[in-house]
C-alpha cells in the first residue's frame, strides 16, 4: 500500500511535468507574440521590450519553462529580469511556493487570482455533486427497480432531456425565467460560506441545478444499466433464496456491487468538476477556475494557461489516485501492489 | 408387427380402466412432505410460450432424497426455483400446486414465502463464486443468512456459524469466517455455500447441481458431505443433476426430465437395473463407467434437445429416439401418457412395456 501510493505519487508529478512542457511548447509553437498582449492601447517598443523582460519573455522557452518548474518548488520574485528587480525593488512581487506564475493582464500572481476563484468553483462542483449524486443515482435505481414500467420510463425520458439539452440553454433558460422574469432566485453573486451559508447556497442553487442537470442525466443511465445488472446477478438470487426482505436486497446486494464503477465515475466527474465548471461559471458570471482559463485563452496570457491547464489536470490525476485507492477499500477483490 | 400389438393393447387397457398415472401414487399419500403436483412453468417470450416446465408431479418424503435428472434446458433448475417461488416478480407463469408440509407454495403470501425461504427450505447453487456475495466475507452471508430467520445476538451468531463452517468441513473455520469467496477454493466454497444453506437446519434442501463446477475428487467430498449431514438433520433433499452418477451415489427416486416433462420417474435401484424410458437408455449408455474394460466410445444421445416453444408433436424424444420403430403406433401424433409400468415406476412412452423390457435387454444392457 505505501509503495503503491509512491509510485502512483512519482508518475504524477512525472505526468504533471510532461503536461505542462507539451503546454509551454505548444504556446511557443504558436505565431502569436505574447508580449503584445501585455500593454494596452498606447503601447510603444520601449514598454514592450520593458515588459518582455519583466515577464522573461526574452529568454529560450525551455529556460522559461526551467524558472517555472522551479519557482513550482521555492517560489519566484518578478519582475524575472535580475536587472529590472535591481532597478525598482519597490515593483518587486514575491510569488511564494509553489507558484504558478504572474499574469501580466491581470498584475496579480496566479496564486492569488486562484486563490479568490477557487472557492467559488469548489462550491459549484460539491453542491452540483451532492444533487446530481440523489437524483441521479435515486432516479436510476428506481428506474431499474421499475424495469419497463411507467416510472422507468419517465425517468429514463427526462433523463434523455436532460442528456441532450445544452448546459448554457439550461443555464440562460433558468436565469432568465426562475432568476430574472420570477425572482424566485438571485442573480447568482458569490458569497463566501464562511460568510452566511444560508446566502452562499440560495446564491447558488442555480448554477448547481444547472450542472447537475447533465450528469444527474448520465447517472441516472448508468446507475439504471449497473442496477440491472447487478440485478440479476447469481448472488441476488442467492439472497432471495435466504428469505432477505426486498429492500435488503436492493441495497445490502444490489446497491452494494453496482456502486463501485458509480463511485469510480463519480470520482472522475467531481475531479474533473473542482477545476472549474467553464460553461456554468460563464453564463452565472461567477468567477471560478472556469471562468479564468477562458479569459486567458483569449488573452493569450501564457503563465496562466500554463497553470490551469496543470490545475486541471492535477485534480484529474489526483482523482484517478483517489479513486484507484478507494477501490481497495470498497472491493475486497482489489489488492493495491507496487 | 403383430407381436408388439398385444402388450401395446394391454397398455391401452390399462389406461382405459384407470389404474394409471403417476399422480395414483400422490393421491394415496396426501401427507407426503413435499408434493408438487402437475406443476407449469411457461415463459411468455416474443418468440412465443416457453414451455420449460409442463405437467411435473413428484414427491418426497423427509430425510429421502430425489434425483431430478436430465440435459440442459429440461426444465430441472426452472423446477427448483419454482419451488423456493424466484419465479415471483418475473415474467414466468407458474401454476399447479407445490405442496410443502400442508401449505401450497404458490398461494402464500410473499412474506411467508420470504419467511421459508432458506429456514424451512433452502437452496444450493451451481456455481458458487458467482452466486456468493463478492463484496462480504463467508462469515458476514453465513451471518446474514442465520439472523434474518432467528434472533440471536452477534456472538451467539459468530459461534453459531464457526460452528457450521466446520461441520461442512471447512479447515480452521475461525480464521476463514473472515475471508472473502474469492479467497477459497472451488470446494471450500461449495461447501461454504452448503453451511449457508443447512445454517437454519431447513427441511427441504435443493441443490442445483451443486457438484458440476467442482473436479471429481472434490465431487466425491461434497456428496458424502451432504449425504452425513441428511443424516444428521434429516432433510429432505432434492437433487438437480445431469450426472446418473451423482444420482446413483446419493438419490432414493429418480425423475428423469426431458423437454419439461417427467419420461420416468421410479426408485433409484429399479432405474438403474430396468430403466424403461428410452431416453434414459440414452443417458445411460452417455455415461462413462470405471468397471467396464471394453474401451469403447461413449454413445451419445443423437441430436438437439427439443424447442421449449414449439414442442415436438407427440412424444417430445421422438425425433431422437432410436427406437420408436418399436412402437406400435405413430410416436409423433400423440402425447404418451406417464404410466405406471412397473409398480412405483412411471414412464412415459408408446412402445409398450414389455416390448421394452425385451429391447433394453437385447439392444441396449449389453453395450453399457
Amino acid at each position: 500500500m505505501f509503495y503503491y501510493l509512491v509510485r502512483r505519487l512519482a508518475s504524477v508529478v512525472v505526468m504533471l511535468v510532461l503536461i505542462t512542457g507539451t503546454t509551454y511548447a505548444l504556446f511557443f509553437a504558436t505565431p502569436i507574440d505574447p508580449v503584445s498582449y501585455t500593454c494596452g492601447r498606447n503601447c510603444t517598443p520601449a514598454i514592450k521590450e520593458g515588459n518582455k523582460k519583466a515577464l522573461g519573455y526574452d529568454q529560450p522557452a525551455y529556460i522559461q519553462y526551467g524558472k517555472f518548474l522551479k519557482g513550482l518548488v521555492v517560489g519566484r520574485d518578478y519582475p524575472d529580469n535580475a536587472q529590472l528587480r535591481a532597478d525598482h525593488p519597490e515593483q518587486i512581487v514575491h510569488c511564494p511556493a509553489p507558484c504558478l506564475g504572474y499574469s501580466p493582464t491581470q498584475s496579480r500572481t496566479i496564486n492569488a487570482m486562484v486563490g479568490d476563484a477557487w472557492p467559488i468553483s469548489i462550491s459549484i462542483a460539491i453542491g452540483a455533486f451532492v444533487l446530481w449524486m440523489i437524483v441521479g443515482v435515486g432516479g436510476g435505481i428506481i428506474a431499474a427497480l421499475n424495469r419497463g414500467k411507467w416510472p422507468d420510463r419517465i425517468i429514463v425520458g427526462l433523463a434523455l432531456i436532460g442528456f441532450s439539452v445544452p448546459t448554457f440553454f439550461i443555464g440562460l433558460v433558468l436565469l432568465t425565467f426562475v432568476a430574472i422574469k420570477a425572482g424566485l432566485l438571485p442573480i447568482p453573486n458569490y458569497v463566501p460560506f464562511t460568510e452566511n451559508p444560508f446566502e452562499w447556497a440560495h446564491n447558488l442553487v442555480l448554477p448547481w441545478i444547472t450542472l447537475a442537470c447533465i450528469f444527474a442525466a448520465s447517472y441516472v443511465r448508468l446507475t439504471r444499466a449497473y442496477m440491472i445488472e447487478t440485478m440479476s446477478e447469481d448472488y441476488i438470487r442467492t439472497a432471495m433464496s435466504k428469505g432477505l426482505g426486498k429492500w435488503r436486497i436492493i441495497f445490502r446486494h444490489g446497491l452494494r456491487a453496482a456502486l463501485t464503477p458509480i463511485i469510480t465515475a463519480a470520482g472522475l466527474d467531481l475531479g474533473g468538476l473542482l477545476g472549474g465548471a467553464i460553461i456554468t461559471e460563464s453564463v452565472f458570471s461567477l468567477h471560478g477556475l472556469g471562468f479564468i482559463a477562458v479569459s486567458s485563452v483569449t488573452n493569450m496570457d501564457l503563465p496562466v494557461i500554463v497553470a490551469m491547464v496543470m490545475i486541471v489536470s492535477a485534480f484529474i490525476v489526483l482523482a484517478n489516485l483517489i479513486v484507484d485507492i478507494a477501490y481497495g477499500f470498497i472491493d475486497p477483490r482489489v489488492k493495491l501492489v507496487a | 408387427m403383430s407381436t408388439s400389438n398385444e402388450p401395446g393393447l394391454s397398455a391401452e387397457l390399462l389406461e382405459s380402466t384407470g389404474v394409471r398415472v403417476n399422480r395414483s401414487r400422490t393421491d394415496s399419500a396426501p401427507d407426503k412432505f413435499l408434493r408438487v403436483n402437475d406443476l407449469h412453468v411457461h415463459f411468455p417470450t416474443d418468440d412465443g410460450l416457453v414451455k420449460a416446465v409442463d405437467g411435473l408431479s413428484f414427491d418426497l418424503e423427509k430425510g429421502t432424497t430425489l434425483g431430478i435428472v436430465g440435459e440442459s434446458g429440461s426444465g430441472k433448475s426452472v423446477t427448483s426455483l419454482a419451488i423456493m417461488g424466484l419465479h415471483r416478480g418475473t415474467r414466468a407463469k407458474v401454476t399447479g400446486e407445490i405442496w410443502l408440509d400442508g401449505e401450497d407454495l404458490l398461494k402464500v403470501s410473499d412474506e411467508e414465502l420470504r419467511s421459508l425461504r432458506g429456514n424451512r427450505m433452502a437452496m444450493i447453487f451451481q456455481d458458487p463464486l458467482s452466486s456468493l456475495h463478492p463484496y462480504y466475507t463467508i462469515g458476514q452471508q453465513l451471518v446474514e443468512a442465520l439472523q434474518v430467520h432467528q434472533k440471536m445476538s452477534k456472538s451467539q451468531a459468530h459461534t453459531h456459524v464457526v460452528d457450521m463452517l466446520g461441520r461442512v468441513g471447512i479447515p480452521n473455520p475461525d480464521r476463514r469466517y473472515d475471508q472473502y469467496p474469492h479467497e477459497f477454493s472451488g470446494g471450500m466454497r461449495q461447501r461454504a455455500m452448503i453451511g449457508m444453506a443447512l445454517i437454519n437446519n431447513p427441511e427441504l434442501l435443493i441443490a442445483d447441481e451443486p457438484t458440476t463446477a467442482l473436479d471429481v475428487t472434490v465431487q466425491a467430498q461434497i456428496l458424502d458431505l451432504m449425504r452425513d449431514l441428511q443424516a444428521e438433520f434429516g432433510s429432505a433433499i432434492i437433487m438437480i443433476t445431469h450426472d446418473l452418477g451423482v444420482v446413483a451415489e446419493i438419490a432414493n427416486d429418480v425423475l428423469v426430465m426431458y423437454g419439461g416433462r417427467c419420461v420416468e420417474y421410479a426408485e433409484v435401484d429399479d432405474l438403474f437395473h430396468q430403466p424403461d424410458h428410452p431416453y434414459t437408455w440414452g443417458l445411460l449408455s452417455s455415461m462413462p463407467r470405471l468397471d467396464r474394460v471394453k474401451l469403447e466410445r461413449l454413445v451419445p444421445v443423437a441430436g438437439n434437445p427439443p424447442s421449449l416453444i414449439n414442442v415436438p408433436p407427440g412424444c417430445a424424444f421422438n425425433p431422437r429416439c432410436a427406437f420408436k420403430e418399436f412402437s406400435p403406433r405413430p410416436c409423433n401424433v400423440d402425447e404418451p401418457q406417464l404410466l405406471e409400468s412397473y409398480p412405483k415406476h412411471d414412464s412415459r412412452c408408446h412402445i409398450p412395456v414389455p416390448k421394452r423390457a425385451e429391447v433394453f435387454a437385447e439392444r441396449v444392457a449389453p453395450k453399457l
